[in-house]
């Protein structure tokens, strides 16, 4: 369990994926990766631990992942084996409006 | 949170892609040759002392160099405009000391003289061998470190420092791009100053979708045209005083179409674009998606766009209401809000005239030694005038310090300038107040006549006064052959202004 601040970076326990927070409730949220909890970027690699099989979806670098309430938002800054998600529930890919170029 | 995430995610997922070409010289790097570079670079800076991260030259590959490298060593990165008097520079700098500066190699001596400034010429600076093999650790994750000062023209007083903080730049680029969007083909060809918010935006908006920036150091028409198509560029920037010279080359060339067929999309900002110069270009790039682009420092970039699809509908709509959507800056970006407010404050209704208020992730409205100037909500008082039609269409009007206050009213001058801009003759209109003894201010203008076009000043005061109240007929009309801009094509009013005031 840790408090998400928007901006935060976070790595997994459990495979190479890290994220950063786009938006998140406030108060605890038990956010895990492979169903490991997930830890602060600046925290020592945890030793062993696996990926548990109902949560070896993955994650790719530059998607955005979402609650189904919508009330938390992570970026993948890297890519992982395991798959996101808050209380056991996994997060949803959400998808991106594409816009016209303007710069 | 910081702007080197942008940057480590490039080098993660595509290391090996050209990412910036220095349009003059043909030198290059990839992201991965960047990436290295400012975690060496970060280490000099470090290792300097300095608490600012100084630029002053042209675009070149010490742009985005020094843009990441002050990132990663968590300094406020600051470029300065290198058109400015020695003075004027000399007095800038010193405002940001202790400065690590890279400059033009002449100026080094000159510059790195002045108390606690560490000069460096931009070659040295991105010279491998001018530099210890020490690397940067990691960067800080603090959102609220500035990543940017940005000096404002300061049209009047002192220049302000715009301050962007991490989570405004960040926050603008992950709601408005989406990450690795670009294909290996595509190039973006930026020719914006460096010291400019569009610069910015357009070395990180590039290094997040992965596109190769192709780097024009000094905008001539002639050289935009040659490296758009010596590098088949896909997608570039200018300002309305570009595209006029670009349609003008164009014209001279003599061609139907531009020749020209890998540009995909043409975004447009920074003023106001006349609907002549649009049309043409439209006929020049018949299958290139344009793009109008409304923004400030303050905002960090583009919080409004009139994509292409809106460019299409609207012009051959038969609506009125929807064609004069041509020349709105179209709606705000996700994440953005904007309203119109009255002088007091009070929110307008659709089609009211006031002040453009924005609020969004990526507004920050903060100056060096004055705090933000947000109100408690988050609002952010633009200080330029427009209107918002029912679909939330924007349309603006010039700056709120514009507005000619005339025995009382209020009146604006883009609402007279578009309607001068109807004449057939007319090609630019500028109108300004001057001082008056009976009514306080007086409307007064300048037109510029289309080529081989004359205007009848009478009969141009007659169409005026038949769509508009009396009040808003400029009692002087006065014909240039062109108006004055400065180089990012902004219409100088104190000029026109100053020039229409003498007696």
């Amino acid at each position: 369990m840790a408090e998400l601040k928007t901006g935060g970076r976070f790595k997994s326990a459990v495979c190479t994926a890290e994220i950063m927070v786009v938006s998140a409730p406030a108060g605890d949220v038990d956010l895990t990766c492979g169903g490991v909890a997930m830890l602060d970027s600046a925290a020592d690699a945890a030793d062993g631990g696996e990926i548990h099989p109902d949560h070896a979806v993955g994650v790719a670098i530059g998607k955005r992942y979402i609650n189904e309430e919508e009330t938390l938002e992570v970026l993948c800054v890297k890519n992982g084996d395991g798959g996101l998600a808050v209380a056991g529930q996994l997060l949803l890919q959400k998808d991106t409006k594409k816009l016209p170029k303007t710069d | 949170m910081n702007v080197m995430m942008l940057l480590e995610m490039a080098n993660a997922a595509f290391p090996e892609r050209a990412a910036f070409t220095d349009g003059s010289s043909g030198e290059s790097f990839t992201y991965a040759e960047l990436f290295e570079a400012a975690r060496h670079r970060a280490a000099s800076v470090r290792a300097s002392g300095a608490n600012r991260l100084v630029k002053l030259d042209v675009s070149n590959l010490a742009t985005p160099l020094s843009l990441f490298t002050s990132a990663w060593a968590g300094v406020p990165f600051v470029p300065l405009n290198y058109r400015l008097t020695d003075a004027e520079i000399e007095a800038l700098l010193k405002r940001v000391t202790p400065a690590y500066l890279v400059t033009q190699a002449d100026r080094v001596k000159t510059l790195g003289s002045v108390d606690q400034v560490n000069a460096i010429a931009c070659a040295d600076f991105l010279d491998p061998s001018q530099h210890s093999e020490a690397v940067a650790g990691e960067w800080s994750m603090d959102p609220d470190e500035v990543a940017v000062l940005l000096f404002t023209s300061g049209t009047t007083g002192e220049p302000k420092a715009a301050v962007l903080r991490h989570k405004h730049l960040v926050s603008y680029i992950l709601s408005s791009v989406e990450f690795a969007s670009a294909s290996e083909e595509e190039a973006s060809l930026v020719c914006v100053p460096p010291y400019h918010i569009a610069g910015i935006a357009a070395v990180m908006s590039s290094v997040y979708s992965g596109r190769h920036v192709i780097q024009l150091p000094n905008f001539t028409a002639v050289e935009w045209v040659r490296l758009a198509r010596q590098h088949k560029v896909t997608s570039a920037f200018v300002v309305p005083t570009m595209l006029a010279r670009i349609v003008e080359l164009l014209e001279a060339e003599g061609s139907a179409t531009a020749d020209m067929p890998h540009l995909n999309s043409l975004a447009y900002g920074g003023g106001k674009m006349p609907l002549s110069v649009i049309e043409k270009a439209m006929k020049f790039f018949p299958n290139t998606d344009f793009s109008n682009a409304y923004g400030l420092t303050e905002t960090s970039s583009t919080i409004c766009v009139l994509g292409p699809e809106e460019h299409r509908e609207t012009a051959v709509s038969s609506d009125p209401l929807i064609r004069r959507r041509l020349v709105s800056v179209g709606r705000a970006l996700p994440g953005v809000e904007i309203e119109i407010r009255d002088d007091e404050g009070k929110l307008l209704e659709a089609g009211g005239r006031g002040e453009i208020y924005v609020r969004g992730e990526q507004v920050s409205g903060e100056y060096e030694g004055r705090g933000a100037v947000t109100d408690a909500d988050g609002w952010f008082p633009t200080r330029d005038a427009g209107s918002m039609d029912e679909e939330g269409y924007l349309f603006l009007e010039g700056r709120a310090d514009d507005v000619i206050v005339r025995g009382g009213e209020n009146l604006s001058p883009g609402e007279i300038e578009d309607v001068m801009l109807t004449h057939a003759g007319v090609a630019d209109a500028a109108v300004v107040g001057i001082p008056d003894e009976q009514w306080g201010e007086a409307v007064a203008a300048v037109v510029v006549a289309k080529p081989g076009a004359s205007i009848d000043i009478e009969a141009l005061k007659t169409m005026i006064n038949q769509q508009l109240r009396s009040s808003r007929v400029p009692a002087v009309i006065a014909l240039w052959p062109e108006l004055p801009y400065n180089e990012t094509g902004k219409l100088l009013r104190r000029v026109v202004k100053a020039e229409l005031s003498k007696p």
